[in-house]
């Protein structure tokens, strides 16, 4: 599938501070790729640089063919930016709002339409600043749709949500999926991520520290953790480093548990006792994220 | 030629747009236009009851003034207040986003501006001839529609050109109306500068709200004697105008401050 966007060792600094260092990833159109990472990691200057707002110090980038930069008025006809807390005349009611920030774009989808897309239909004809917090951002989302985009930009879509409002939100980014629009998404919410990308890349201080599908990420750190309680723990089979012996818990830690798993059961089955209480947990995403992002603050700490 | 008729019509859909946000945002409608209407009816009352001379009375002579202070503060402050307060929101940062030109977006602002102007004008002349004997004379009627247009382009540029280099939205007001007040009265919108002393008059002329409110009074002065028109009106006042472009078109920002 041909690329989307196709960034290269992508630098900013700004005086001090470098903002990216060195960052190299693609889209491919269609896909939902998410920019996870904390405040500060460096997403909204990405994404920015890909949205032709700033420019970048080092670095190729194409988008839609563009360069951001210089792509001008073509280029944003097929972008839409849906922009974390951005002011809109709050003294226009939402369908003067969607036709005012539609009008120049070459392919407008119908006004009605669109509200009604983002459930706003009731308050087509309500002034912005009568909104909740809710139906601004539905209203955001609306204006960046506006132009019927091959490539949508959320930056953090659902920061500030309760989880109601979040999960109509995703079921939104879903229904543009399906549309086979392109989307870039930053976000610091792994859930997230897992929910709504395809694929992620996770970054930390300016550098990408981890990439893959919501599946694969961080695979290779993957370790399994098997549990069980056993009051004889005399002749116990060694595993890796295990096992660990705590006040009333036995704990295994293992990259191949297949494997360790039957060395441990025979090893029961054969003495006739019970592991009361086995469990064998992967960790979630969350854990991976969180020892991703604990070994990046590490490696900076050592530079 | 239908690329330049679509961007036209992009135009008109933007001045729109930008008046019906003005009108519905009482504050400014009220400091454009309901302030010099009370000065208008204020001043009158106060100095203007009686016959000044030959039948005209005091509103012929201020009706135009408070038409020009009207019409500077539809551009020079509406345009630097309220584009410094839509950068702020980030409203500036959306519209860069779409691909709206960015210079329609401007041109879009300041027409508007112009349009709320030329309601002001009417209204001052209007109100000045029904309540307080002001008379249209329509002799000099081209001059005053040029420096006009000059007045315009001039304070529209200027007024941009303060939200170029004030970055805050909470700063930008306190210095447009630090700026612009003290130019009425040095510029004699409010009191004659004829027993002003030679210094007050020297920094009147430097600065080009002056060079506006003579020649556009004058055109509907009935005693004026000479022409109605200077030279250096239009060079101070076109000096002013290429300064604000400058410094707008070099110094402009369209991100909100603090972001990067």
């Amino acid at each position: 599938m041909p690329a989307a966007i196709t960034v290269t060792n992508l630098r900013k600094t700004y005086g001090e501070v470098t903002a990216l260092d060195g960052v190299s990833f693609t889209v491919a159109e269609g896909e939902v790729l998410a920019l996870l990472g904390p405040n500060g990691a460096g997403k909204t200057t990405a994404v920015e640089i890909l949205e032709g707002y700033r420019r970048a110090d080092e670095g190729d980038i194409e988008v839609l063919g563009f360069h951001p930069a210089t792509g001008g008025r073509g280029f944003r006809d097929r972008i839409g930016i849906v922009l974390q807390e951005t002011g809109v005349e709050e003294v226009l009611c939402v369908r003067e709002a969607v036709e005012l920030y539609g009008m120049a774009y070459s392919r407008q989808r119908p006004v009605d339409e669109l509200i009604s897309l983002v459930g706003l239909e009731e308050k087509g004809d309500s002034r912005i600043k009568t909104l909740s917090g809710g139906q601004r951002r539905r209203l955001d989302l609306a204006l960046g749709l506006v132009g019927d985009p091959d490539l949508v930009f959320l930056d953090e879509p659902t920061t500030g949500f309760d989880p109601a409002a979040r999960r109509r939100s995703w079921e939104l980014v879903e229904g543009l999926t399906a549309l086979g629009k392109t989307i870039l998404l930053t976000t610091h919410y792994l859930d997230e991520a897992q929910h709504l990308a395809d694929r992620i890349v996770v970054l930390a201080e300016g550098r990408i520290v981890a990439e893959g599908t919501p599946q694969t990420l961080g695979a290779a750190q993957v370790v399994t953790t098997v549990r069980f309680s056993l009051s004889d723990t005399a002749d116990l089979p060694t595993i890796g480093d295990g096992p660990e012996i705590g006040d009333d818990r036995v704990t295994y830690r293992s990259t191949d548990p297949t494997a360790d798993l039957y060395t441990l059961t025979r090893w029961a089955t054969e003495r006739g006792v019970e592991l009361a209480g086995l469990e064998v947990t992967r960790p979630s995403l969350e854990d991976i994220y969180l020892d991703i992002m604990e070994e990046a603050d590490k490696a900076g700490d050592r530079q | 030629m239908t690329a330049l008729r679509a961007d036209l019509s992009l135009l008109w859909r933007q001045i729109r747009s930008q008046n019906r946000t003005f009108w519905r945002t009482p504050v400014a409608a009220f400091f454009t236009l309901a302030l010099p209407v009370f000065f208008l009816a204020l001043f009158s009352v106060l100095f203007g009851a009686s016959e000044v001379e030959d039948g005209y009375r005091f509103a012929q002579f201020f009706a135009p003034a408070m038409a020009v202070f009207a019409a500077c503060s539809a551009t020079f402050s509406n345009l630097s207040i309220g584009t410094a307060f839509a950068r702020d929101q980030g409203i500036l940062k959306r519209v860069r986003g779409t691909p709206l030109p960015p210079w329609i977006y401007m041109a879009g602002r300041i027409g508007s501006g112009v349009w709320i102007a030329v309601v002001s004008v009417v209204a001052m002349f209007v109100v000045g001839w029904s309540l307080f004997g002001f008379v249209m004379l329509w002799d000099n009627i081209g001059v005053a529609l040029s420096v006009f247009v000059l007045g315009m382009a001039t304070f529209s540029a200027l007024g941009l050109s303060v939200c170029a280099v004030v970055r805050t939205a909470d700063t930008v007001p306190a210095v447009t109306n630090a700026v612009f007040l003290p130019m009425a009265f040095i510029s004699g919108i409010f009191i004659p500068l004829e027993d002003a002393p030679a210094w007050l008059v020297f920094l009147g002329d430097i600065f080009p709200l002056k060079h506006f409110a003579e020649p556009f009074g004058a055109s509907f002065n009935p005693f004026h004697t000479g022409p109605v028109l200077g030279w250096e009106n239009l060079a101070i006042m076109g000096g002013w105008l290429v300064l604000g472009m400058v410094i707008t078109t070099r110094f402009f920002s369209w991100d909100p401050r603090g972001s990067r």
